[in-house]
């Protein structure tokens, strides 16, 4: 009798571990909490990705895409999905924090042993990347998250003002 | 003595000269010829990638079987070849670059291995994965150029270091993924890091001791290049002054790019070391205005000074980055009853090339994909402003569409109609035989800043097979004077390794998946295929010992193709159906929807990582003993 309440307990519990699990990435619930400017960020102040109900992105998933298909995809190659040496971040981020993720795109991580070399860089003094660490976590976040395909989003919400102007300050680039 | 006589003599002694070939074969000259050993990455000077061994021919070729194999210890993908200098085998790897010395009287024992000691944060800037295309050899060395630019000359029966030389900067963005190349008595090495920013060069040291001899740039003034503005032509015109700065804006040409990666050839009758440049940095065109030279061109340097007697670009003020660093293939074949010394190039923008090599004269450039789309032509017309030059399709070009602007379905995409696996040629049949990809893109430029060895990038791109087609690749033989294909088999993923042809009547090369394929040289049927450990984007080469002849191959998948296809590439995906699979069926606003009929049917493609995944062996075959 003892035994079949505790296996009771045991699956109630488990699935709502599962059910939990289910809705949280490397950040936590990448749901939509608040926005500023067009840029969205969930419930923890991490920024995360909005897409509408006819597959709209923001901004921020839409410059995430481009940016990642320059300076990222010659080693993790298109849409996340790795490369023979180097990870597929829209794996990854399932369970990489966005503090991490900011901290190993800003310092490089190296793992050299007997069975392994893989290097990445610190892209810390590349402004073409750094000045879009955001934008990049955001779109590797969604397809993390399965919220996008593969594939260049073919609609995006406007580029606001306010991110015209941190760019050209955070870049120089005019 | 009399006027006349003098003249006579000097006129007869100059006419005799004239028919002289400008030095006796060097030492490696001669051993090239012996077909039973592989001395040189390319088999010969001429790149041809030619064996006279018939042993294996197009009959019996159907029972090759495994030989003896060898694990490089290496997982990263494995380009270039083995060398076999007499009864020894010398297998490299890629990062890091360890060197193996393989008796092959004694069932491949070791005799040495060199294990060089270098930065792994070179890693982190090779761009395209951490690949070496190959030792050289020549007077007893063994010449590795390494990851971190180092130029190495080790005794070849030891192993031991006998000179070292660092070509270059890590720091700065510089790499070394190139062979090494021995002409007469110099040993060649280039750089690579076109995607940092770096400005390309050639340099070339004594083999004896390792000093420099000369060093010519890619861009920059004439005393870096090279180039006599008065003595250099470019198709049959000198260049003029300041060929390479004019088509610069500023000091642009200083991180202009034109990296050196790639295969150089040699003519020892005329003196002259030939290969190709790469791209300018950056990749966004709008950034760089201007013809960009000497990026994407064809050179012709003088072994000995490093002076520059031709030059040709390819692709002018490049959208791209379709760099120019592919083989250059040297052979004397008879055009119009004329017995002409060509050179054939087939570049990654799609155009097979053939010149006359002495003259740098363009005789043919034509498509070797039919679904090259980015130019219509290259103008042949001698009298025409744009002699030369590629007729460039606004609908194609990412400088006229402009920054953060996506130009689609350019055919070929970055990689090219064909990236450095080299082609082979057959004396027997004229033909040429390539490895191709069938692949397009899209393309957005955009503002980037440069920071010293770090990436430059500024494009992002995607790629896709063609639209209608499922495959990624064919193995073509190719005509290079009526400049047509005259068959052309699919392969599913892009053909990414070297091929060899044999006077057998068999062509070899390797595929994506890890085959190892055996074709008949006249007609393109496929002979043999073996499945190897993991992807091919090695090239193959042959030799012979004991009586035997043996054809290997390096596996070990990697490289770019192991980056743009691991995972699968989209067909290029309609609106509808990319929100479909966002809003899981809901149809989009009639407003929202993007206009993108034409885009072809929906779906994840194929990916490589359904077929291969990582290795490095050397696979080694034969036929079966008697």
């Amino acid at each position: 009798m003892n035994l079949k309440y505790w296996k009771i307990a045991l699956i109630i519990a488990a699935c709502a571990f599962v059910n939990s699990a289910a809705q949280a990435d490397g950040s936590g619930d990448p749901a939509v909490a608040s926005s500023d400017n067009g840029k969205y960020v969930d419930k923890n102040g991490n920024p995360t990705y909005n897409i509408h109900p006819d597959g709209t992105v923001d901004w921020y998933t839409f410059s995430g895409f481009r940016r990642y298909h320059s300076d990222c995809h010659v080693c993790h190659g298109p849409n996340g999905e790795g490369s023979s040496y180097a990870p597929a971040l829209a794996q990854s981020l399932k369970t990489l924090s966005y503090a991490d993720f900011v901290d190993v795109v800003t310092n490089g991580r190296k793992h050299v042993d007997s069975a392994n070399d893989k290097v990445m860089p610190s892209f810390a003094t590349n402004v073409n990347v750094m000045c879009y660490v955001d934008d990049i976590y955001v779109y590797l976040r969604a397809r993390a998250n399965n919220a996008i395909p593969g594939g260049r989003p073919p609609s995006h919400e406007d580029k606001s003002e306010a991110a015209k102007t941190a760019e050209t300050s955070c870049t120089g680039v005019k | 003595m009399k006027k006349s006589l003098c003249i006579t003599t000097s006129v007869v002694a100059f006419l005799a000269f004239q028919n002289l070939p400008a030095r006796a074969d060097s030492a490696l000259e001669t051993l090239a010829k012996d077909s039973k050993q592989w001395v040189m990455q390319a088999g010969d000077d001429a790149n041809t990638r030619y064996s006279k061994l018939n042993q294996i021919n197009a009959n019996n070729v159907n029972k090759l079987q495994v030989s003896w194999t060898f694990s490089t210890g290496v997982l990263r993908g494995h380009e270039g070849a083995p060398l076999v200098i007499g009864d020894v085998m010398y297998v490299h790897t890629p990062f890091p670059n360890t060197v193996y010395a393989l008796d092959l009287n004694n069932e491949g024992k070791i005799l040495w291995k060199y294990e060089p000691r270098q930065d792994p944060n070179v890693i982190p800037i090779m761009c395209c994965d951490t690949v070496n295309r190959g030792v050289a050899y020549a007077d007893g060395k063994v010449f590795l150029h390494q990851a971190d630019t180092t130029l190495v000359a080790l005794d070849a029966k030891t192993g031991k270091v006998v000179w070292s030389k660092m070509d270059g900067e890590a720091g700065k963005g510089q790499s070394g993924t190139d062979a090494p190349f021995v002409f007469g008595d110099k040993v060649l090495v280039g750089v690579s890091g076109g995607e940092f920013g770096v400005r390309g060069w050639v340099s070339a040291y004594n083999i004896k001791d390792g000093s420099l001899a000369w060093h010519g740039y890619s861009e920059g003034p004439d005393s870096d290049t090279l180039i006599d503005p008065q003595k250099t032509t470019s198709l049959g015109k000198p260049v003029g002054e300041n060929s390479s700065t004019s088509t610069w804006e500023g000091d642009q040409w200083k991180i202009g790019g034109g990296a050196t990666w790639g295969w150089y050839s040699y003519d020892p009758e005329l003196n002259l070391v030939y290969y190709g440049s790469g791209n300018p940095s950056t990749w966004n065109p709008v950034q760089r205005p201007g013809d960009n030279r000497w990026s994407m061109s064809i050179w012709a340097r003088d072994l000995d000074t490093g002076k520059v007697k031709w030059i040709y670009q390819m692709t002018p003020h490049d959208e791209w980055d379709y760099d120019g660093v592919n083989e250059m293939i040297l052979t004397d074949q008879t055009i119009e009853g004329k017995p002409r010394k060509l050179l054939t190039h087939f570049d990654r923008n799609g155009f097979g090339y053939t010149l006359d090599r002495a003259s740098g004269e363009l005789l043919v450039a034509e498509k070797y994909d039919p679904v090259v789309n980015w130019a219509t032509k290259v103008d042949m017309d001698k009298s025409s402003k744009t002699y030369g030059r590629p007729l460039v399709v606004d609908q194609y070009s990412t400088q006229h569409n402009g920054e953060d602007s996506n130009s689609k379905g350019i055919c070929p995409a970055a990689l090219g109609t064909k990236d450095e696996q080299p082609a082979a040629y057959s004396p027997e049949t004229q033909l040429f035989y390539v490895p191709t990809n069938h692949v397009c893109m899209d393309y957005e430029p955009y503002k980037v800043a440069y920071t010293a060895g770090q990436a430059y990038v500024g494009a992002a791109v995607a790629m896709y097979p063609p639209k209608g087609d499922s495959n990624m690749g064919n193995f073509i033989a190719w005509d290079n004077k009526a400049g047509k294909i005259v068959w052309s088999n699919k392969e599913q993923f892009s053909a990414w390794g070297g091929a060899l042809a044999t006077a057998g009547g068999v062509v070899f090369y390797g595929t994506l998946e890890g085959y190892l394929k055996a074709i008949d040289a006249k007609t393109g049927k496929e002979l043999y295929k073996f499945k190897t450990p993991s992807g091919i984007i090695g090239n193959v080469m042959t030799y012979e010992h004991g009586g035997k002849q043996y054809i290997a191959v390096l596996s070990g998948v990697g490289g770019w193709a192991g980056i743009g296809l691991a995972a699968g590439l989209l067909q290029p995906e309609n609106a509808a159906a990319w929100h479909g699979a966002v809003d899981q069926g809901k149809l989009p606003t009639a407003d929202k929807t993007v206009d993108t009929a034409g885009l072809g049917a929906v779906g994840g493609y194929a990916g490589l990582a359904d077929y291969t995944s990582l290795g490095g062996t050397l696979t080694v075959f034969a036929l079966p003993s008697q």
